[in-house]
């Protein structure tokens, strides 16, 4: 999927499921929302890849980058004891995918 | 703070982990090696002092102040919070605060929702307004558990949530730069400029304070 010119192809109220790329080096989605279904709230923008960024790539491509929030039974499963609580974080988007599956519905 | 992560460690840190380490000597090794760093650029006339100076000036002048600013525009104008919300940098930029972050993104506390902000990954932060962030916001203890155990963070800085509130916790790991906009005090009209500037913490606009 990395490299798809289709820009801004998310709005707000699609659900994504954040992949797995295994990619290496300056990654800025951290592990615990990998694999994880969550809601688009906002499009950002698009913006310089820190993954190029970081080994001096400066002329692009931009990444389209979304706001995404996630349900607290989404991220962690396991914890049914404490109260829920959402979360937002910027995902660019060649690591997301569309999904209709939604397991985080609280 | 922080007072039940240190109960569950096995040995007892301060508060805050170290962010320098002198010798006996007072040396700071970090500090030894950019004197070095600085004396070869400056030799090679890639840099002047003047220009590190000034580029201290830039990092060490924003801070509270001018979130308060922010804020307390944002309380007395309608119109500037929409725009505040809408497009953060902005409406920063209008009351001539100048930001260097790409984007901050406003997020608004109302008495159903309270906001929080992180940054899991390192110490991001919107340091064109606040200037650098205090140590916890940069521990490992703060950032892996406001992503997971976010209300019991909170309620070690004293701020208990009623279970009817949401909480949104956003973690700033990419781009943009948050902010909370607090709920203003119930008695605002009665005060000061002074006053609202001394309610207008800090940590308010982390959101670790309500």
């Amino acid at each position: 999927m990395q490299g798809t010119n289709i820009r801004n192809r998310f709005k707000p109220g699609d659900m994504v499921r954040v992949l797995h790329l295994g990619k290496l080096g300056h990654v800025r989605i951290p592990f615990y929302v990998r694999g994880k279904c969550g809601e688009i709230v906002h499009y950002c923008g698009s913006y310089l890849n820190p993954e190029d960024l970081a080994i001096g790539l400066t002329n692009g491509p931009v990444k389209d980058l979304y706001r995404v929030k996630f349900s607290k039974a989404e991220l962690w499963p396991d914890d049914s004891q404490s109260l829920g609580y959402t979360l937002i974080i910027e995902i660019y988007d060649h690591w997301l995918e569309p999904t209709e599956f939604f397991r985080g519905i609280e | 703070m922080m007072t039940g992560d240190r109960k569950r460690r096995d040995h007892v840190h301060d508060d805050h982990e170290a962010l320098v380490v002198e010798d006996d000597a007072g040396n700071l090794e970090g500090q030894i090696i950019i004197d070095a760093l600085q004396s070869v650029l400056i030799d090679r006339g890639l840099l002047t002092a003047p220009e590190v100076v000034r580029e201290i000036e830039k990092l060490e002048s924003p801070g509270i102040h001018l979130g308060a600013k922010i804020v307390a525009r944002a309380w007395a104008d309608e119109s500037y919070k929409a725009r505040l919300l809408e497009n953060g940098k902005q409406a920063i930029g209008e009351i001539g605060i100048s930001v260097g972050e790409a984007q901050i993104v406003v997020v608004e506390n109302t008495p159903t929702i309270h906001n929080l902000i992180t940054c899991t990954l390192c110490s991001c932060y919107p340091r064109s307004i606040l200037g650098q962030p205090p140590s916890w916001y940069i521990s490992k203890a703060y950032r892996a558990r406001t992503v997971r155990e976010p209300r019991a963070v909170l309620a070690e800085f004293g701020t208990v949530l009623e279970n009817d509130i949401e909480l949104m916790v956003h973690d700033s790991n990419a781009d943009m730069r948050y902010l909370v906009l607090p709920e203003p005090p119930h008695d605002l009209h009665d005060l000061s400029p002074a006053e609202i500037e001394k309610f207008v913490t800090r940590d308010r606009l982390i959101g670790v304070i309500r």
